[in-house]
């Protein structure tokens, strides 16, 4: 880390919270993660000085493209990072404890019962050999929720609060008997199983038909109203964050480069990476060219010693390629890391 | 004489369930006519198993249909001799969606774009190879990179390569299907820029098959939506997005996310119970149809 790279210019992750009262204290705060992967090149770092913190009842939206990290941050967060990955450092405070300092068997309690993880891709995320009910049944089973007798209608209570219709005899069916978007639903019923304080979903709808998406999305708004939770969504579509998301966290390889309110993000954008994500929606002037963004994201391999936005900021100045821009305030809670938002 | 001509045109796959129960038939494409002029940019739209891809296919004869008509240039494709076929395929290209799996691993991407040229007996070796640098600036790769393999690309560079092998044998008519789908949001705008740029240096016409609405409604003149295999709904596209008539368009158009906070969502919710499926398309107004 350079000295540029260090925080203070930034807010501490815990005091970014919109809506909440300032003095609460985050449920998730997320404080200068580092994860990386050893190769035989050497380290890769893959995610970088991130800072988040999400509070109670809020919708945080991760947005990034391919290779920029969100998922593995997310996975970091449940300490599901496998081999050559490592978290370098950093502190995952959840309810106040840091989750790096926990044990494996106490990091088991917190996964599945505190925070709970939905995958992308509803087909694979399930078990072909096993019925649906069953498979809801062990999450609780295995976190000594429910007796055996118990999980069963609880399955059943799960499914019908996911909204499949008949959900006493569905959860007798197997996954493949199941639509995409029903698999889905599924998904997020296993998930809801224990009553988790934090829903980490991974690209929930990627994987779905567009009127499915708006199910989905539906359903995880009235999800987090009656359950109470709170939600890191993970996502590329800017669409689905500005209708979900409260706060919305952009990241380019392995940094959030912007932070503020959806509001914030889609009215007033200040980095050159979000204008150039929101320009580059298709939609304005049919038949026009396209603001697209040049150039490709860089690899891990072969990052930049500046921002690592900088090869194709239309916006870059000398400063961009010597060191990593902080993370500056641009407004109430919203901070971005460019220099263009250096102060003095 | 319009450039492509589709008249009924039918898939229909034979399902078997196995030895006890009875096979069934699936309709993928049912009863499917549209018209493309010269110049022109349709869009295929639906969502999986809608029977767009399939549609896409049969033009070309990748898939054989079961019935109807396609006409090119006024020339019966589906009755056409393998020989006829060959030649006509110079003419009518195709380009698909995963820029991972459509490229040969183990051929370097200049022999990619020249094999079509190959194929056809064009030029000799010299020209051949000058042919493949002028596609390569063409699709905006630098022709010093032939001997590379795909892998060494990135996707939407990859897309490039399958471009421009696309347009070696000079097409005037190329069905894209998906092409920017599994790319980056950043990445799908260079892509898109770059069809729209060939379709005017190279008087390209389109058939843009696609399931991001957004996307067909900034780049095509006319759209068509599928649904379960049928053309519910066609038109001019501003007038089909401004007024969409058939009850499954105005639920999918009504499902696209806003990237707009403040915008509001007003979702229409789709009862497949209510939709005739065997309803004709009739012309509600010039130019825009529906099956309503």
């Amino acid at each position: 880390m350079t000295p540029a790279d260090s925080p203070p210019a930034g807010l501490p992750a815990g005091a970014t919270a919109a809506g909440a009262a300032p003095s609460a204290p985050a449920l998730l705060a997320v404080e200068h993660l580092r994860t990386g992967f050893e190769t035989a090149g050497g380290a890769l770092v893959a995610v970088d000085d991130v800072s988040f913190a999400i509070h109670e009842g809020e919708t945080l939206g991760l947005v990034g493209e391919s290779g920029s990290g969100k998922s593995v941050t997310a996975f970091s967060i449940m300490r599901l990072v496998q081999p050559p990955g490592r978290i370098l450092g950093g502190r995952i405070l959840f309810k106040g404890r840091d989750l790096l300092t926990l044990g494996e068997s106490a990091m088991r309690q917190v996964r599945g019962a505190e925070i709970a993880l939905i995958f992308q891709e509803p087909s694979t995320a399930l078990n072909p050999v096993y019925t649906v009910g069953d498979q809801i049944a062990e999450a609780l089973l295995v976190h000594g929720r429910a007796s055996r007798a118990a999980a069963r209608a609880r399955a059943v209570d799960l499914l019908d609060a996911v909204r499949i219709p008949d959900a006493a005899h569905r959860v007798d069916d197997y996954p493949h008997q199941l639509s995409g978007g029903q698999r889905q639903r599924v998904l997020i019923a296993m998930a809801l199983a224990c009553h988790p304080a934090l829903v980490i979903a991974d690209e929930p709808t990627t994987a779905l038909d567009v009127t499915v998406q708006a199910q989905i999305l539906e359903l995880l708004r009235d999800m987090r109203r009656e359950f109470h939770l709170s939600l890191l969504l993970i996502t590329h579509d800017l669409g689905v964050v500005a209708e979900t998301a409260d706060r919305v966290a952009i990241m380019y390889a392995g940094r959030i480069v912007e932070e503020g309110t959806v509001r914030q993000i889609f009215h007033e954008p200040a980095h050159p990476y979000t204008r150039g994500l929101l320009a580059s929606i298709p939609g304005r002037e049919p038949g026009t060219r396209l603001h697209a963004i040049e150039g490709t994201v860089p690899s891990l391999e072969a990052l930049p010693p500046g921002c690592a936005f900088g090869p194709r900021c239309p916006a870059h100045v000398a400063a961009c390629d010597v060191a990593p821009p902080p993370a500056y305030p641009v407004g109430p809670a919203h901070t971005a890391r460019c220099y263009l938002h250096r102060t003095s | 004489m319009p450039l492509l001509e589709v008249r009924h045109l039918a898939k229909h796959f034979v399902r078997r369930h196995g030895l006890l129960r009875p096979a069934s038939v699936l309709r993928a494409v049912d009863d499917v006519s549209f018209t493309i002029e010269a110049g022109e940019t349709f869009g295929l739209v639906g969502e999986t198993g809608s029977g767009k891809t399939t549609t896409g296919r049969c033009i070309l004869r990748l898939i054989e249909p079961t019935s109807g008509e396609v006409r090119f240039r006024g020339e019966d494709v589906l009755r056409a001799s393998r020989r006829r076929l060959r030649e006509m395929r110079r003419d009518m290209q195709i380009v698909f969606q995963d820029p991972y799996s459509s490229l040969n691993p183990r051929m370097q991407v200049g022999d990619i774009v020249e094999e079509p040229l190959i194929i056809h007996r064009l030029g000799g070796r010299a020209q051949r190879r000058a042919r493949v640098d002028e596609l390569f600036a063409l699709v905006g790769l630098d022709p010093g990179q032939r001997q590379r393999y795909p892998h060494q690309f990135s996707g939407g560079q990859r897309q490039r390569i399958g471009l421009a092998r696309a347009l070696a044998l000079n097409p005037s008519f190329i069905i894209a299907d998906e092409p920017v789908s599994a790319l980056d949001v950043s990445i799908q705008a260079q892509v898109i820029n770059l069809l729209m740029d060939l379709q005017r240096r190279l008087s390209l016409s389109y058939l843009f098959i696609a399931h991001d609405l957004r996307l067909v409604r900034h780049i095509c003149t006319h759209v068509a939506v599928m649904y379960f295999g049928r053309i519910v709904e066609m038109g001019d596209t501003a007038a089909l997005f401004e007024a969409p008539q058939h009850p499954y368009t105005q639920a999918l158009l009504s499902a696209i996310p806003v990237p707009d906070p403040d915008a509001g969502r007003a979702r229409i919710a789709l009862d497949p119970s209510q939709i005739d499926r065997t309803r004709p398309l009739r012309e509600i107004r010039t130019g825009h149809w529906a099956a309503v």
